[in-house]
């Protein structure tokens, strides 16, 4: 808002900008105060778990690790590239996330494409279908007998078949495609173009920013989830994903936690991490936190542009 | 009805016709539309679960004892319905009180936002407040446990309330039942503030300058420019905001209350999610569980037209 006072500088408005200067000090000194203590607050959990992941397992037990590792080590990091369970469980994470990206935008924009055509004579019926589905679910139970009967359940394709589509962004690219000027689609229709040529070759180029937008929520949800692993695939290890391998050792975690308050310390814990003595349940869990969450945090900064436009068409209804 | 334009010119084009020269079009989204039928429609035939003596053995769903309104009954009387109408307080009480928490903090952080010179600082502080909503659920809860655990443990919590004598003795915040609706609260509050912040934000810009070109004209602080400027000229954004989310008042996540919630505190953090995971899939209690889901989702649709209804009424946008 500063440059709005910069504009025409008359007397007057210079000496009230000179009061508004003296009652601002104070005030963006107070609000700066603010936000540097709302970044400690929220960097600090992962600042520290990215300090004990550094940090030698048994030293960590002692305490007093904050911001920095005290006796720096890579060992924990050794030891989860070392787990078998959890290399194939990135793995599967990857190929999950990107066949859900991939097949979710294409499937997406396809019939967000059909459903913004005017002319289009089930354009209404299904698009009711569609946005119905946002305000209701089966539950939990019908919902499993169906991916059971269908025999997907212990199957890569309970991962990405169930979400090829989702109602929500369906509304937000036709939105965006209909703000595509009616002209060129109509001449490459003149020139002979039909309709999947015309989504393919002129529609889609023109929708890359809403698509980008998409691709990082979809990828982060892909990425993030955990309960299509738990409740459907829990019984194959060759299918487990990284946030359900990390859900299991926190569970385990948090029940050992139950017996002993302070939580899995000393000779018990270092048996239980296995490949060494240095190594605690506490230290691999901060360092497999760390692996899980850094593909997200380094791609989310360069994409910020692309999100903050895609909320605002996105709260735009229809 | 959306008439076809280009059918009247020639008048006589009738339905098949229509079909036959929109042919791509179909191709491309009726599939579609069968896919979406099968995977949100075709479970509601489960429902009947809810009116039957559900038993897995039997295969066909149909062959399976009728009992009426039996299992409606059993929800919400004895033992399953004393611990039925518990959860249904816990999950309001907890999305409740994560929502105006949730609301009042987004929009003042959003008012302070807002007053921040443009530059790098601003940027860097509106990404790192962002930075959470990017974490999953399960490191989430990883972290607050670890936060509130003893000093010893890394609980930073226990650590600085002691350091200033608040405290004598570390407490143990998972293992006690009343602090469990506020670490729900206070951890969806970390994980979304930011984001939350920039629908405010968005709607922060397209307020008139000239407004505070004015203000600033009849001398108005900054307090005054933010409490008659900048505050009514999101209020639109925050009453849509409000209502949408009494769609959502039956929502009160799923993971802290799976992974934090624990024997000691399961009369606060057990909510109706967590009844339909332990009654349908750990004691096979399908009727039961399907007979809650109903309930929820019956209760959740009625509040969202409520709420389109009152959004009507309001003059504001429908929201369906």
């Amino acid at each position: 808002m500063d440059s709005v006072y910069s504009v025409n500088k008359t007397n007057k408005r210079l000496k009230s900008k000179n009061k508004l200067k003296s009652d601002g000090v104070v005030f963006n000194i107070v609000n700066n105060l603010i936000m540097i203590i709302l970044c400690i607050i929220m960097l600090y959990p992962m600042l520290n778990t990215l300090a004990i992941s550094f940090n030698d397992g048994l030293d960590t037990v002692r305490g007093g690790i904050y911001l920095w590792p005290r006796m720096f080590t890579l060992h924990n990091y050794r030891v989860v590239l070392h787990m078998d369970t959890i290399y194939n469980a990135f793995i599967i994470s990857v190929v999950k996330t990107i066949v859900i990206v991939v097949t979710n935008l294409f499937f997406t924009s396809m019939l967000a494409y059909a459903l913004s055509r005017k002319e289009y004579i089930f354009r209404k019926p299904i698009t009711t279908i569609f946005v119905l589905t946002m305000y209701f679910n089966a539950g939990l139970i019908p919902n499993y007998m169906l991916i059971k009967n269908l025999g997907m359940i212990n199957t890569f394709a309970v991962y990405w078949i169930p979400n090829i589509i989702s109602a929500f962004n369906l509304i937000v690219i036709r939105t965006y495609i209909k703000t595509i000027p009616e002209s060129l689609i109509e001449s490459a229709r003149m020139d002979g173009a039909r309709e999947f040529r015309i989504f393919i070759q002129i529609v889609m180029p023109l929708i890359v920013p809403t698509l980008a937008t998409i691709a990082l929520f979809v990828a982060v949800g892909s990425w993030n989830s955990w309960f299509d692993t738990f409740l459907y695939n829990s019984g194959k290890q060759e299918l487990s994903t990284l946030q359900y391998e990390l859900q299991k050792l926190l569970a385990s975690a948090m029940q050992a936690g139950q017996r002993t308050p302070a939580g899995g310390t000393g000779a018990n814990a270092a048996a239980a991490a296995g490949a060494s003595n240095t190594s605690t349940p506490q230290a691999v869990r901060a360092a497999i936190t760390i692996v899980t969450a850094v593909p997200i945090l380094l791609v989310y900064p360069f994409l910020q542009r692309y999100f903050i436009t895609g909320l605002a068409i996105g709260s735009v209804k229809e | 009805m959306a008439t076809n334009i280009q059918a009247l010119p020639g008048k006589k084009k009738g339905f098949w016709s229509i079909v036959a020269s929109q042919r791509e079009l179909i191709l491309m989204s009726v599939p579609l539309m069968l896919y979406k039928i099968l995977f949100s429609y075709v479970p509601i035939v489960g429902w009947t679960m809810a009116f039957q003596n559900y038993k897995p053995a039997i295969r066909s769903i149909w062959k399976q004892k009728w009992v009426g309104f039996d299992n409606f009954v059993k929800l919400f009387t004895g033992v399953n319905g004393a611990r039925f109408i518990r959860d249904i307080v816990n999950t309001m009480g907890q999305s409740i009180l994560t929502l105006v928490l949730g609301y009042i903090f987004a929009i003042v952080l959003a008012l302070l936002m807002n007053e921040m010179k443009n530059g790098p600082f601003k940027r860097i502080v509106q990404n790192i407040s962002y930075m959470p909503h990017f974490l999953s659920w399960i490191i989430v809860c990883g972290l607050v446990s670890t936060m509130l655990a003893v000093p010893s443990s890394g609980g930073i919590v226990n650590d600085i309330l002691m350091r200033l004598h608040l405290i004598k003795e570390p407490i143990m915040f998972l293992a006690e039942p009343k602090y469990f609706w506020g670490i729900v609260a206070g951890s969806n509050l970390w994980k979304e503030l930011g984001w939350n912040t920039i629908i405010y934000l968005a709607a922060m810009t397209a307020i008139d300058p000239s407004l505070y070109e004015a203000a600033v004209m009849d001398g108005a602080s900054r307090w005054q420019k933010m409490w008659y400027i900048t505050l009514p000229g999101i209020k639109s954004t925050i009453v849509v905001l409000l209502i949408m989310s009494t769609g959502q008042i039956l929502e009160a996540g799923f993971e802290i209350q799976y992974f934090l919630g624990n024997g000691l505190v399961v009369d606060k953090s057990e909510t109706i999610d967590i009844f339909v995971l332990t009654y349908g899939m750990r004691l096979g209690n399908y009727s039961l569980a399907t007979v809650a889901g109903i309930f929820k989702s019956v209760v959740s649709i009625t509040l969202v037209s409520l709420a389109n209804f009152i959004s009507g009424k309001l003059g504001e946008e429908k929201l369906i």
